[in-house]
């Protein structure tokens, strides 16, 4: 594949831009590979890509039963940020964060990676308290954290409604490395970099079954394409990973809900990167087309159905309108729904499962985006060799049965309120 | 979403509380209590589930819905089918 240079890109400009190859090969599938890995996301694409350039296992195939990055790699809100507080969590992701920030030379592909800041917003003086203590666990784990005050957010977002009778803007919590990267880039980025090595990524192939040897091995699966087969079988379809498990006669420690999200109609240049407001559920940034991006709380019910429904329009809405008041009179232009894997403490699975030959990358809650450099990087690792990377021992499948649980939200079992 | 209550009528989704599958069931000694704390089906297709009509008549409910297309096939009162 060539490489996206200054020199040819103005050699392609005087051809008239008609001389560029495919970004990628649309591979049909063969019979046989050493890894088959479920799901053209982001995370499935980015496996395959670290699984070939860092462990040299090419003979692979990503399979997609639609087209790559249309589920939830095509559904999320683009922010990508490291401020986790927990034990488990905070160097996974600042590890995920560390991938981001070398993404595009790695893969000479134009992800878009715009470092532009996340704030997370305070409202009270226990918030603040809850928001130093994070940012200190932060520090102390090497990851950029900064607590404003009021002045300080004044500086960087002079439009918020600091003034509010109930929740006042007080300050906020400033990882400066945070900010958004472009999600299909990021997709075609690993598509690309996969495909040049010889991974075979396969469309429009739906998983129907899962392979059992007598012994209770796993060692392929049925498709919609027909039979593949298969070393090693890795699930990363976080959203369907209950129903891919349940092929495999597994029950996780999943449930499904819908994540609704939003934009706007283009404005242009007004919030400087990511917002989160603190009182609510409601965070927002904005796109370089200029349209506002935000969301808010999942519906809160078990769904499949990829759409949701209009209280949480009006919840985030509401969100929206407390915190910064002049989005009132902007239209929104579009909504749309994905559709999560909630665990039940909020913090997702990369490990291997009771049947050899089977792995699982779940549980992604609405956190995945941000992780998929990172969450491709390790189950990478586990794929090629049976052990978890330093960064995801704690993302272990058993954590639930030994009480050794990595809940950030302190809720506990109950999906719908992570 | 509009849920049907047997008390009440049909309601917004908005006056209720979701507890989620109503099949687990609270095993009777420390054996089972993993599977009926952490694992669910989470059923792709109609699936039993508890609300609770937290601003209304304050009865838990059974509900039987799609969890693919939100359709909803019946609703009844928890206590009445509770064993």
């Amino acid at each position: 594949m060539a490489q996206f240079s200054f020199l040819n890109l103005a050699r392609n400009a005087l051809s008239g831009h008609r001389n560029w190859q495919r970004t990628w090969r649309d591979a049909a599938p063969r019979d046989v590979y050493d890894v088959v890995i479920v799901g053209g996301g982001g995370h499935g694409l980015a496996a395959a890509y670290y699984l070939a350039r860092v462990h040299g296992i090419t003979n692979i195939a990503v399979v997609e039963k639609g087209w790559i990055g249309g589920g939830n790699a095509g559904r999320n809100t683009t922010i990508i940020r490291s401020n986790y507080g927990l034990d488990g969590n905070t160097s996974f992701y600042e590890w995920s964060m560390k991938l981001w920030e070398g993404l595009e030379q790695d893969l000479n592909y134009n992800t878009m990676v715009s470092q532009r800041g996340v704030l997370n917003l305070y409202h009270s003086d226990a918030q603040r308290d809850a928001f130093a203590r994070r940012g200190n666990a932060m520090r102390l784990n090497g990851v950029d954290a900064e607590l404003l005050d009021q002045a300080g957010v004044r500086r960087l977002a002079p439009f918020l409604n600091f003034d509010h009778a109930r929740f006042p803007v007080m300050g906020g919590l400033l990882q400066e490395r945070g900010g958004t990267a472009r999600h299909d880039a990021v997709v075609w980025g690993y598509a690309r970099g996969a495909s040049d090595r010889g991974v075979d990524i396969i469309q429009n192939c739906e998983v129907t079954g899962i392979l059992r040897e007598p012994d209770g091995r796993v060692s392929g699966v049925e498709t919609t394409r027909g039979t593949i087969r298969a070393n090693k079988v890795g699930l990363s379809v976080a959203g369907s990973s209950s129903r891919l498990a349940d092929m495999a006669g597994l029950q996780l420690p999943i449930e499904s809900h819908v994540l609704q999200a939003f934009v706007s109609e283009a404005l242009k240049p007004l919030i400087p990167g990511v917002i989160t407001f603190g009182a609510g559920h409601f965070y927002i940034s904005q796109s370089d087309k200029g349209g506002l991006v935000f969301g808010g709380d999942i519906d809160g019910y078990n769904s499949y159905a990829s759409r949701g429904n209009l209280p949480v329009v009006e919840d985030v809405c509401e969100g929206g309108m407390a915190v910064m008041p002049m989005i009132g009179r902007l239209r929104m232009l579009r909504s749309w729904g994905g559709i999560c894997d909630m665990s039940m403490d909020g913090s997702p699975i990369i490990d291997r499962t009771p049947l050899p030959g089977l792995y699982l990358n779940a549980g992604w809650c609405y956190g995945g985006f941000k992780a998929t450099p990172a969450a491709g990087w390790c189950f990478a690792h586990l794929l090629a060799t049976d052990r978890p990377h330093e960064t995801a021992t704690a993302y272990r499948l058993d954590r639930f049965e030994t009480g050794h649980l990595i809940d950030e939200k302190g809720q506990g079992a109950q999906p719908n309120l992570h | 979403m509009r849920i049907p209550c047997p008390y009440c009528g049909e309601r917004d989704v908005q006056e209720f509380v979701y507890r989620g599958d109503a099949a687990v069931s609270r095993p009777a000694d420390d054996k089972g209590f993993y599977a009926y704390v952490y694992l669910r089906k989470n059923v792709a297709g109609v699936m039993r589930e508890h609300w609770y009509h937290a601003q209304g008549c304050r009865n838990w409910i059974e509900v039987a819905r799609d969890t693919t297309t939100h359709e909803i096939f019946s609703s009844v009162i928890a206590k009445q089918t509770a064993s």
